[in-house]
């Protein structure tokens, strides 16, 4: 088979425009007859939700949180990006769609990624008309600072909540909906199946975390918003409740999984501190703006910081990347920090820790200015870690945050199940090998509010769907697997809890599939999974019954999945034999140590479908041409 | 340190609920209240029992899952702060501590220390937006916001719909919560057409859920963990009050 990313063809500039002409549109009076079924609720969800029903289709949401509010776009800290150019300094819809081709190593889709840029002008004027508190300068002016390797700049910010405010502001434009009958909610449903008929997406299996019920809901089409799956690492700056099932489950109905192993890891989060950790704590790398890196010069040195002078100190990104010094992209920033770190040069009492220091800031600007600037989150370094960041610098470590990989989709957002959407970190599509700051916020909103809706209606305007009901044996069969799981979960009673699994299983993708890979040990690896997996399905203790609310069994649902994602992770790993954004191959490094990307047999997508447990997976792989950003090493010097 | 618990256990909604005593031993001073309760549950499972339910996701105290009663004081000691960023760093070996769940009328126990909180999503429905359909905006520039206006807008905003203010209310009253929403959105320029009808429709659907009246005790002030302001209960009221009037 050949993946057709139905890219329009023309200058890139008029693509969008081109092909939204080309779309057909739904009557406006038939659009009330369509379902339409929208899982998730964060920036994606909710704004997809929003919008679908402002325009007048049917639609219902689902989210397992208690309310569509809770989702994880939430915790974003530091900004949304837009090619605005309100600080004139040399800003373009051309130039951010040249850094985030640029900045994900070129293993991005350029028509995706320039729509992507085209919008961002629209996400902000919608916010702002939402009501969005963005920062303002004193004239009343939006502002806008610059941000993880950014030039410009073009970030627009709400303190350090920026996700919080754009996602009450999608949260509410959803609650109007809701309130005007539109749209339907239904919280505390988890998605555990898809149901596919005549090859197309017609519905899901949920089951009422409340009542242990399952139940399915029919449509026209299944729009997945459900966020990316950096929890397979079990200690991430993901929400706990972030999974990988919707959309995994959705894989093992025919949807392509794309580069699983692009994950990205995070420079700037809060040490682990104990066995005991449930989660790490990211402090937006906003930080990194006035912030210092450093780590002592000699190796073993255990001084206090402010008993290490200047002249022993090493400002490590400074001095390797004078150009970028502490704003070089996420992924440079991360393996830097484990290079001091393996070097023995780390801070802290476990080793694994570098100092984020302002004193230099706070003399030039002065304390009052920092506060404004990052207030909250010093406030938060130091409930977590008891110790006050204005007087001793903070210490961090990379941690995962984010995971470019993601169902495969087309231009139009489209699966390769016909009438399965897949939108925001849930999809592949915009950030190639690794995401800029202030973009993942970009792209959810973009996808919902500007691209989903059209795409939507093309789909549903020149596609023939039959009429189905709940009796359907595609039906009866997805709720009989869901029910299937569930009772072979609960029936274990064995020994070990799902905490325990999943800590394990992290443990392994973090140590052969995280900041450095190498083809031993992702090998090593994929056995180790295997072993683990068959432990857990004999030996897992579920508590419990499946008649009520049971956060032990959604969670074993949830590692269940997990522990077959990391297995294609590390085979996605081992098959890229090169160097690219946050998958970084120990054999094929420059003799600096940077990424050494293969343009010249892996500029593609690899897109796996699932053959089966125990069965490999099959590999397409959906050619990039560069035509307008052409490839070249990417420098920070 | 070895603390003692007395947590409130419910099967469910229907049933009748009782304080359970559980011990919690070799508890670490870095770890956050949750993973103290992490820790407790493991072992409850290893002997069988079902773990405590309570409610969690982002552990950074910015989504507004979690949150219960320590020892009477909604989200615990700790100013500004919710419960999965208190660290255990706060109490000494051999404390006591209750934990119940928010009480409230309008919010009933779904299990343990789950409550369900949808008539806040309702009261937001009811009106807490502005009505500004996708694509119908006109560049952000156009519209000047004093920055004054947008700081006192993002005070407001920072509410996360935990519950807190409910639950220390003696008259379980949702004031707190539907007056920071009311103050956001009516601060702004943006927000002005709708600002009386916003009122109206907000302050009627949060007495429809049967949430108490504001009395200004002012301990919803004293445990929000996003220290949002009692004076957004006085814009709330002045605005219901002329969207009543006019």
């Amino acid at each position: 088979m050949s993946l057709d990313s139905r890219s329009p063809s023309g200058p890139i500039e008029e693509a969008w425009d081109q092909t939204k002409f080309d779309m057909k549109l739904v009557n406006p009076a038939n659009k009330r007859k369509y379902n339409l079924l929208v899982v998730g609720s964060g920036l994606a969800g909710a704004s997809a939700a929003a919008s679908l029903g402002e325009l007048g289709y049917n639609v219902k949401c689902f989210c397992f949180q208690d309310s569509p509010r809770r989702a994880h776009s939430i915790a974003a800290q530091g900004g949304i990006n837009a090619a605005k150019n309100y600080q004139n300094d040399g800003d373009s819809i051309f130039r951010l769609f040249y850094d985030t081709v640029k900045g994900g190593d070129f293993r991005a889709r350029e028509s995706n990624v320039y729509r992507l840029a085209q919008i961002s002008v629209n996400i902000i004027d919608q916010c702002v008309a939402q009501g969005v508190p963005f920062a303002r300068e004193y004239g009343g002016m939006l502002a806008n600072r610059s941000f993880g390797g950014a030039q410009v700049s073009r970030t627009f910010y709400a303190r350090g909540q920026t996700g919080q405010q754009l996602l009450l502001g999608a949260y509410q434009a959803l609650e109007r909906q809701i309130h005007a009958g539109s749209v339907k909610m239904f919280p505390r449903m988890e998605m555990l199946d898809l149901i596919v008929i005549d090859g197309r997406a017609r519905g899901i299996v949920v089951r009422d975390l409340v009542t242990g019920k399952m139940e399915s809901y029919l449509g026209d089409a299944v729009v997945l918003a459900t966020g990316g799956y950096g929890n397979v690492y079990y200690l991430s700056t993901n929400a706990k409740g972030s999974n990988t099932t919707a959309i995994w489950r959705a894989h093992k109905r025919g949807a392509r999984f794309a580069n699983p192993c692009f994950t990205q890891i995070h420079p700037t989060c809060i040490p682990v501190s104990g066995d005991y950790q449930s989660k790490l704590t990211l402090m937006s790398e906003s930080l990194r703006n006035d912030g210092r890196i450093w780590v002592p010069l000699k190796a073993g040195d255990k001084r206090s910081p402010d008993q290490i002078p200047e002249a022993e100190r090493d400002y490590y990104l400074e001095r390797r990347y004078p150009s970028f010094g502490n704003l070089v992209p996420r992924d440079v920033a991360s393996r830097n920090a484990k290079i001091v770190c393996d070097a023995g040069r780390g801070v802290g009492e476990t080793g694994l820790g570098v100092y984020l220091d302002f004193a230099d800031a706070i003399k030039r600007l002065g304390q009052p200015l920092i506060e404004e600037r990052y207030g909250n989150l010093f406030e938060m370094y130091n409930r977590i870690t008891g110790e006050d960041p204005y007087k001793v610098p903070m210490r961090i470590y990379p941690a995962i945050h984010y995971t470019m990989g993601g169902l495969w989709v087309d231009y139009r957002l489209m699966s390769t199940v016909p009438g399965l959407f897949v939108l925001g970190e849930a999809n592949f599509s915009d950030h190639g090998a690794n995401r800029l700051g202030a973009s993942a916020l970009m792209q959810g909103l973009s996808d919902g509010y500007f691209v989903l809706p059209y795409t939507v209606g093309d789909y549903l305007a020149t596609t023939k769907l039959e009429k189905i009901n709940g009796s359907r044996p595609e039906v009866l069969e997805a709720e009989h697997n869901v029910d299937a799981i569930t009772q072979r979960l609960l029936a274990i009673k064995g020994d070990r809890t799902v905490t325990s699994f999943h800590r394990e299983l992290g443990k392994i993708v973090w140590d052969y599939c995280g900041m450095s890979r190498n083809a031993a040990g992702l090998e090593h690896a994929i056995g180790k999974i295997r072993e683990l997996r068959e432990e857990f399905w004999r030996d897992v203790n579920v508590p419990g019954s499946g008649e009520d609310l049971n956060q032990q069994l959604e969670n074993a649902g949830r590692v269940a999945d997990f522990m077959e994602l990391a297995e294609l992770m590390c085979i996605d790993a081992l098959d890229r034999n090169e160097s690219c954004g946050g998958h970084f191959r120990e054999e094929y490094q420059t003799e600096e140590g940077e990424a050494l990307r293969d343009d010249e047999h892996y500029s593609y997508v690899a897109a796996w479908g699932w053959n089966g447990l125990g069965s490999p997976p099959s590999l397409v792989k959906e050619q990039l041409e560069f035509e307008y950003v052409h490839p070249s090493q990417r420098s920070y010097k | 340190m070895n603390l003692t618990l007395h947590v409130w256990r419910q099967k469910n909604a229907a049933a009748k609920g009782g304080m359970t005593r559980y011990e919690a031993k070799d508890v670490s001073p870095d770890m956050s209240f949750l993973e103290m309760l992490d820790v407790v549950n493991e072992g409850l499972i290893a002997k069988g029992e079902e773990p405590i339910a309570f409610e969690h996701d982002c552990r950074e105290g910015i989504c507004g899952s979690c949150g219960f009663m320590i020892n009477g004081v909604a989200h615990g000691p700790q100013r500004g702060t919710t419960v999965c960023q208190l660290h255990m760093r706060h109490y000494r070996d051999g404390d006591v501590l209750f934990l119940e769940p928010w009480r409230a009328t309008a919010f009933p126990v779904i299990k343990d220390l789950v409550v369900d909180r949808r008539p806040f999503d309702r009261i937001i429905a009811a009106g807490g937006y502005i009505s500004a359909s996708t694509g119908s905006a006109r560049d952000g520039n156009t519209i000047l916001v004093p920055k004054q206006a947008a700081d006192k807008a993002m005070d407001a905003a920072a509410c996360i719909g935990c519950g807190a203010c409910v639950a220390a209310c003696p008259n379980a009253a949702a004031a707190l919560f539907t007056g920071a929403k009311i103050t956001h959105l009516n601060i702004l320029p943006q927000g002005a057409p709708e600002r009386y009808s916003r009122a109206r429709s907000m302050v009627g659907q949060m007495n429809a859920e049967g949430f108490g009246q504001c009395t200004n005790i002012g301990l919803c002030e004293a445990v929000c963990p996003k220290e949002i302001k009692l004076e957004v209960i006085n814009k709330m009221n002045r605005d219901y009050l002329v969207g009543v009037l006019a």
